[in-house]
């Protein structure tokens, strides 16, 4: 026999007021297997709770109903309370007579019915709850950061300052990401590879992390605390233990004409390069298909010149296994394509604008190459066509961004400022210049960011045109650009040297590919989905991955690294314990009625069910079946819903107590 | 190929040189245009009222001409009937609701199911014959001309049923350079023509003209190529008004597509009607040895 215990609080007047109190401790007494039954003001108060710890003692409770709010309140309170009097927390449970009831009814009778309801449901539900013990997950306290950009570097730094070891993945030959082809930055106008480089220099030279470029994250398997990566590295056939750096073999590799793919096409690179002079590591690769050894097996000149023999051919990818506690993605932005070839159906494009066609009409990452003295033209503004120093240029704000017919609703949020900074910059280099800047509104919501704006409009002679642009043609030597001024209500036409267009930031164009492979969400465009968008904004829905930088939403250099130590604290806060402590909600396979149909493992969303053989004592495979990892099972149920063998249960919601409940209620 | 053909009022008035030199140049890659044995305005604006239902009466009568023949599909010529035909199509399929007002209300018609396929001449030479099968069928290549292509806004738009890219549309220079001719591209290619303000407002119409024609002779266009009656007339006809208004203006020519098909293919100047030009392009073409 049950000796359970209910106690009813009134909130203030928050219950009493629709609830009749009294009566419902009354009749709640009258239930089958209840010792004592109560009612106070304030349960949760001190008084509330010593009132629940003395009746556990008193009348040798073994199971407690507390009616009041909402478990999302209270549910941690009243158990930890429990506790303290010798219980088992799993044994105590709450009835929500508030939310569920006072609040959202005004007849007093039939609210009192419908809590003694709530209240005798809960009652059956204790009585057959189990005693339930914490899950602990032992923590590698390594982490792994994917994604060399300024987010994953910075987190990778603070990870490290924790004293934990951090594996750094990045795609490219060297670190920085989009920051280091930046020119200089908003609002400050400090240079972006000035600021950036020594913390590249950082990352290679701190002994707990461990820096791969030109490798990818190939698998991601395993849970919180507990993942299993492999990574691969990709030949840089350039042996980097033996190479000092030096520079010959770029020097003198024949094929020299390969658009560079850091000068966003506007430079030149060899087949063995280093993708800029501050790169880190500076150590070359191969490009493989350029290469006229690997395409024709000619040349081999870098070989040749190079005097410490690094030069290595034969160099295989390599597939390096790792085990890590924590990952952080930061696996940063594109640009969105402005031209006619799209990547996708809801993409349109611009053909309008004739991005394919002439090469004075460059986008926003083009522009800050012209600009960086480290560029294709050593920071001189001139226009990839005949090299001519543009006297006037046209920016337009808000290619691709906020326009659904062109597949894209959401702002980019950084253009507005970069589009200023850029018609800033242009005129100090170029005095007798004119930037036009097209555009929908000016969002500058930032420390020092309307200042700045100002500034490029008050100091530095910017003219700013509301309106879109509808076209872009070429008269002679120079670019029509043909739009709207909404102010004055009437069209323009601007006769402009350049042309610089503020493309939306995408996500990585694999986006979609890797969330899946590392088993996180994306939204419909493609970015990373955080857990919550205000409360858990750096961690995924996936516990142990967390996210960092523009592979989130469209950001700016201050918030990517923001986020990336706000990504690196809970990489911190993780790993300060030896194990991790998990709610026991979890699911259960009966591994003698289990089929092995492997419904469950198809819907698990966070595929924390796995194929498990059983084996007799000599090894031999008698049968498969389904099990639950509960480092992984975040108990939402759906494989009980799904097995067809009923051989499924959710610790703490089993069918039995949930049946219970269901017939608690049909008892009249 | 056969292909039901609806030809509008324009084709058998105005623009019979248009018509005659279409249907050659059809036979001659192996398409007969079938006309329609009934049929009748097209409506001519396409309404952009959601419930004026009234004027979808006249493409949807049309539409069911062809289902009384068995058709499944109609080619037409003129911007204005494609244009009309293909909206009626698309508002009727979008809104099942005013399918069955419009079938209700044309009660002597066989219901009308929204199925019959509107096509361009132009898309047929693309889609079904292939510009690389004309290509091999030229016989007169037409080297050396210089072509602006000008497409007008109804091939165009709305998006959902032009012909090509609306804000860069590439069919007709890939049709001249399948005749060896050399389009030249230009800004004003979709832009509008004027269209009907020429009856009242003919000096905007003129305004218009002046841009298209002038940014073609700029860049050494001999000649306009244009596929709709109305974007013919407006550059023909306005174009000798410009001229009387300024002097020294370049007169060019402007050919329907088809025009310069035919001769590509050597149907010659019969069934081309150049003679209803009001710019003659013939000494034009007789100094590039085409006729």
């Amino acid at each position: 026999m049950s000796r359970i215990g209910v106690f009813i609080c009134h909130c203030g007047e928050n219950i009493a007021r629709t609830v009749d109190c009294a009566r419902l401790a009354e009749e709640s007494g009258k239930l089958p297997g209840v010792m004592v039954s109560v009612d106070y003001k304030y349960m949760c108060s001190d008084p509330g709770q010593n009132m629940i710890k003395r009746a556990i003692a008193e009348h040798k409770l073994d199971g407690v109903v507390v009616a009041a709010c909402s478990p999302h309140m209270h549910e941690p309170t009243f158990r930890a309370a429990v506790v303290q009097s010798g219980m088992n927390p799993y044994l105590c449970e709450m009835a929500n007579i508030r939310e569920h009831c006072s609040w959202v009814h005004t007849d007093r009778e039939l609210a009192t019915e419908k809590a003694i309801d709530l209240v005798r449901v809960m009652v059956e539900k204790v009585k057959r709850n189990q005693e339930l013990f914490p899950i602990r997950v032992p923590i590698t306290k390594r982490a792994l950061v994917i994604g060399g950009g300024i987010a994953g570097i910075q987190a990778a730094l603070d990870i490290a300052a924790g004293g934990h070891e951090v594996i750094l993945v990045e795609r490219q030959p060297s670190v920085g990401g989009n920051m280091a082809r930046l020119s200089e930055t908003f609002p400050t106008l400090d240079c972006s590879q000035c600021i950036l480089t020594p913390r590249m220099v950082e990352v290679a030279r701190d002994p707990r992390i461990t820096l791969y470029t030109y490798a990818e994250v190939e698998e991601v398997e395993g849970f919180v605390g507990n993942f299993k990566v492999k990574i691969r590295q990709k030949a840089k056939s350039v042996n980097a233990d033996i190479c000092n750096g030096c520079g010959d073999c770029w020097n003198k590799c024949p094929m020299k004409k390969i658009p560079s793919e850091f000068d966003a096409g506007l430079g030149y690179r060899t087949a063995i390069y280093v993708p800029f002079p501050q790169a880190v590591p500076n150590t070359p690769v191969i490009d493989r298909e350029h290469c006229l050894k690997f395409l024709k097996d000619k040349c081999g000149v870098c070989a040749k010149v190079c005097t410490r023999g690094a030069i290595d051919y034969e160099m295989q990818d390599e597939i390096i296994e790792a085990e890590v506690g924590a990952i952080v993605v930061a696996t940063g932005y594109d640009l969105y394509g402005i031209g006619k070839e799209q990547p996708n159906e809801r993409w349109k494009g611009y053909g309008e604008y004739n991005y394919d066609t002439y090469k004075d009409v460059i986008n926003g990452i083009q522009f800050e190459r012209l600009l960086s003295a480290s560029g294709p033209t050593q920071g001189e503004v001139r226009r990839p066509s005949d090299g001519k120093v543009p006297k006037s240029v046209a920016f337009i704000a808000c290619v691709g961004s906020r326009d659904p017919e062109k597949g894209i609703e959401y702002c980019s949020k950084i253009c507005c400022m970069y589009v200023a900074k850029h018609a800033m910059l242009y005129k100090h280099k170029v005095h007798d210049g004119q930037p036009y800047i097209f555009y929908m509104d000016i969002r500058a919501g930032g420390k020092n960011y309307e200042e700045f704006v100002r500034r490029a409009v008050e100091e530095d002679g910017v003219l700013y045109i509301r309106g879109r642009v509808s076209k872009i043609y070429k008269d002679g030597d120079q670019l029509v650009v043909v739009g709207a001024d909404t102010l004055s209500d009437s069209q323009v036409q601007i006769r402009a040297d350049l042309v610089v267009l503020a493309t939306a930031m995408v996500p990585h164009k694999n986006a979609y590919e890797f969330a899946q492979k590392i088993g996180i969400a994306c939204g419909s465009e493609g970015f990373y989905s955080e857990a919550h968008p205000k409360l858990r904004p750096v961690e995924t829905m996936t516990a142990g991955i967390y996210l960092a930088g523009a592979c989130q939403a469209p950001k700016d250099i201050p918030d990517a690294v923001a986020q990336a130590s706000a990504a690196a604290s809970k990489v911190q806060l993780l790993f300060s314990s030896d194990e991790l402590e998990r709610e026991p909600i979890v699911a259960k396979v009966n591994e003698v009625t289990c089929v092995h149909c492997r419904n469950c493992i198809r819907v698990c969303p966070y595929s924390a069910i796995d194929d498990k053989e059983i084996r007799d004592r000599h090894g031999n495979l008698i049968r498969m079946v389904a099990e639950v990892n509960e480092g992984m099972c975040m108990g939402c149920g759906t494989c009980v819903a799904a097995c067809p063998s009923k051989s499924v249960q959710l610790a703490g919601f089993n069918d039995e107590q949930v049946f219970a409940e269901i017939l608690a209620l049909g008892h009249e | 190929m056969k292909i039901h053909y609806y030809p509008g009022c324009t084709l058998k008035v105005t623009a019979t040189q248009f018509e005659s030199s279409a249907i050659a140049s059809a036979q001659a890659l192996g398409v007969e245009m079938l006309e329609l044995q009934r049929w009748n305005c097209c409506g001519t604006v396409y309404s952009l009222a959601n419930d004026d239902l009234i004027r979808q009466l006249a493409p949807i009568r049309n539409l069911i001409r062809v289902r009384n023949e068995n058709g499944n599909a109609v080619t037409t010529l003129c911007s204005m009937c494609l244009n009309t035909l293909k909206s009626a199509n698309l508002l009727i399929n979008e809104n099942p609701e005013k399918k069955r007002t419009i079938n209700a209300f044309m009660d002597e018609e066989e219901d009308y199911d929204g199925g019959v396929e509107v096509v361009h001449l132009l898309e047929i030479l693309r889609d079904r014959v292939g510009f690389e099968e004309v290509r091999g069928k030229v016989t007169q290549p037409l080297s050396g001309l210089r072509a602006s292509p000008y497409y007008g806004c109804l091939l165009l738009r709305p998006e959902e049923i032009g012909i090509d890219r609306a804000e860069s549309p590439t069919i007709l220079e890939d049709l001249l350079k399948s005749m060896s001719a050399e389009p030249i591209d230009s800004p004003y290619k979709a832009e509008c023509c004027g269209s009907y303000q020429t009856v009242d407002k003919a000096d905007l119409v003129i305004e218009k003209t002046r841009d298209i024609v002038s940014w073609a002779a700029r860049n050494k266009a001999q000649c306009i190529v244009v596929s709709c009656p109305l974007c013919f007339f407006n550059l023909d006809e306005r174009q000798k008004d410009l001229a009387e208004r300024e002097s020294g203006t370049a007169l060019l020519p402007v050919f329907y597509f088809t025009q310069l098909l035919a001769l590509a293919l050597g149907l010659g100047a019969e069934v081309c009607g150049f003679q209803k030009h009001v710019i003659d392009p013939r000494p034009l073409l007789s100094s590039k040895g085409f006729i």
